[in-house]
């Protein structure tokens, strides 16, 4: 079993070291900051760290007009409110000048468990997702973690980064190379492929390891960066394995399994199945129990891939 | 500008006429053929409906051509319906939803004491824009991060989509809200030119507190037939208006 490790921690100590190299990255917290992991970089940098109170959509105003001033702003808080609680201020201030804002938010999906319902967030890929100009990055661990929150400071443009609550186990060595905009393959395969994301790669090649035994040779896709997508790999999944299963912690509808949807609708179509919550809302409970109960596990998967073998020409 | 892109808002841009003329001809710092100078001070349009007037005083002082204004609104033109930031020059944020004008311009004036940059950050709101809560999270941050490079000016003409403010949402007792927030007030004559410059010049010298000018105002200014005519905030003049109001303002 792999090292697991906390991507917020993560976050936090990375952010902190790109303080040090770059003096124009700023960073903003809604009072979460012990949370988000912000604290590491408010610690040492205190006077450039803002913490904006219970207050998001005037986070991200600020964090806008940092940015227009030449700043790099990062901006935490938990999933569910941004871009939850300010949607329109992420749309206006940010996506339609093209800012050069980091949002980078922890406690996505139902993994951040017995807060219950409010606090999950299983809408968020959908939202940022819709809106034009924004990269949006969903790591799987906390390596890919760090080589994410690297490429956001980097390049310019919005960003939004999702991370969850629970430690994940490592799924990348310390000499991974993260290309933003490219998936990653995990595991190699010729009879169907799973894409995910997030806490769902792990997942997906414990998945892929048991199928693999009862001879189903599974390639796994890493779709880090969901948007752009890499459209070129799932076309070529598509082609090579002519199935695939998707595998998200968000909702079915507008997340990673309606991106490949569309690009193999367009390009090369195939049978699919998704790994995702269907149209519901979740509950309290621990991590694991929930995502047992919403099926998103290496359990789940195996069953997605059954069926969209049984139904593969 | 307005007749002739058949839409707009032209209540709620004659009532700031004096306030952005002022900031743009007498208070402002600013080089219109540089832009992007980065001393330069900032004026940033919150109620983003007043886009033709900000248009006006931008051409005016040289930022593109003043013959460009009749494109407003149209298909091609650089001038949006509300203020869009990538396409003109000049203009520092873009702008239309309600509220967000003055949270951008903390960020704005943070980040010039960041640099340690001496460049003043004005933002002019409406006054029924002031009923959006982000407002007022963004009058409370100000004060509290102490930016003292912050000017907001609140175009109070009284009136706002639907009414008057006392009706739809009562701003009331609007000034002593600022004051309770942190911040220094003033309240002036909107169409006072010398007023408005006393005012301005005051502000300056106040430190560690933002700055915010209650500039009364009437919504419609100069045209007889607009002046506190509620109507007159999202509808344009036809022909024959447009003509009465040119001769009006003349």
């Amino acid at each position: 079993m792999s090292e697991i490790v906390s991507l917020r921690e993560t976050y936090g100590k990375t952010l902190a070291e790109l303080g040090r190299e770059n003096p124009d990255i700023v960073v903003l917290d809604a009072d979460l900051s012990k949370s988000t992991m912000t604290h590491f970089f408010a610690s040492e940098f205190p006077g450039r760290f803002f913490d904006c109170g219970i207050a998001e959509q005037n986070m991200v105003g600020i964090a806008a007009g940092l940015a227009a001033s030449g700043k790099t702003p990062f901006a935490s808080t938990f999933a569910v409110f941004v871009p939850g609680r300010c949607f329109d201020q992420v749309r206006m201030s940010v996506a339609q000048p093209g800012f050069n804002v980091k949002l980078v938010v922890t406690h996505g999906g139902i993994s951040v468990g017995e807060d219950g319902t409010s606090h999950q967030s299983i809408e968020d890929l959908a939202l940022i997702g819709a809106l034009p100009g924004f990269t949006v990055i969903v790591p799987a661990d906390a390596v890919e973690t760090d080589r994410a929150v690297r490429a956001a400071a980097s390049c310019c443009g919005p960003f939004y980064i999702r991370l969850g609550r629970p430690k994940l186990p490592l799924v990348f060595g310390e000499d991974y190379h993260f290309r933003l905009g490219k998936a990653a393959t995990m595991k190699p395969g010729q009879d169907v492929t799973i894409i995910a994301i997030g806490i769902m790669v792990s997942a997906a090649l414990e998945a892929a390891e048991k199928l693999g035994h009862q001879g189903i040779d599974c390639r796994v896709l890493n779709m880090s960066t969901l948007k752009p997508i890499d459209e070129e790999a799932i076309i070529k999944a598509a082609r090579e394995t002519g199935a695939i299963v998707t595998a998200e912690e968000h909702l079915e509808h507008g997340g990673l399994g309606s991106e490949v949807a569309q690009v193999t609708a367009k390009h090369q179509p195939v049978p699919l199945e998704f790994v995702a919550i269907k149209d519901t809302y979740a509950r309290s409970g621990k991590d694991g129990e929930l995502l047992k109960k919403y099926g998103l596990t290496a359990d789940g998967i195996e069953a997605a891939v059954r069926s969209v073998m049984a139904r593969k020409k | 500008m307005i007749g002739e892109a058949g839409s707009g808002h032209p209540g709620g841009s004659l009532s700031a006429v004096e306030i952005v003329t002022d900031l743009y001809f007498r208070v402002l710092r600013h080089k219109p053929l540089d832009p992007c100078w980065p001393e330069r001070d900032r004026f940033i349009l919150s109620k983003g409906h007043a886009a033709p007037l900000l248009y006006a005083a931008l051409a005016e002082c040289g930022y593109f051509p003043v013959e460009e204004l009749l494109t407003l609104r149209k298909l091609e033109s650089r001038l949006q319906g509300h203020t869009d930031c990538r396409l003109i020059p000049g203009v520092e944020m873009t702008a239309g939803a309600l509220g967000q004008g003055l949270s951008f311009a903390v960020g704005v004036a943070l980040a010039g004491r960041l640099d340690s940059m001496d460049y003043r950050v004005y933002v002019l709101l409406g006054d029924g824009e002031c009923d959006e809560g982000q407002v007022w999270e963004a009058a409370m941050a100000a004060a509290h991060f102490k930016v003292d490079n912050l000017v907001a000016i609140v175009d109070n003409n009284g009136l706002q989509l639907d009414g008057w403010n006392r009706d739809i949402m009562n701003l009331a007792p609007f000034a002593e809200k600022w004051r309770a927030f942190g911040w220094h007030t003033v309240s002036v004559d909107g169409h006072d030119l010398a007023r408005l410059d006393a005012a301005f010049e005051q502000v300056r010298s106040v430190k560690g507190q933002p700055s915010v000018i209650i500039a009364r105002t009437v919504k419609g200014k100069g045209v007889s037939f607009m002046e506190n005519q509620v109507d007159f905030h999202g509808k344009a003049p036809n022909a024959a208006e447009v003509a009465m109001a040119l001769k009006e303002l003349e």
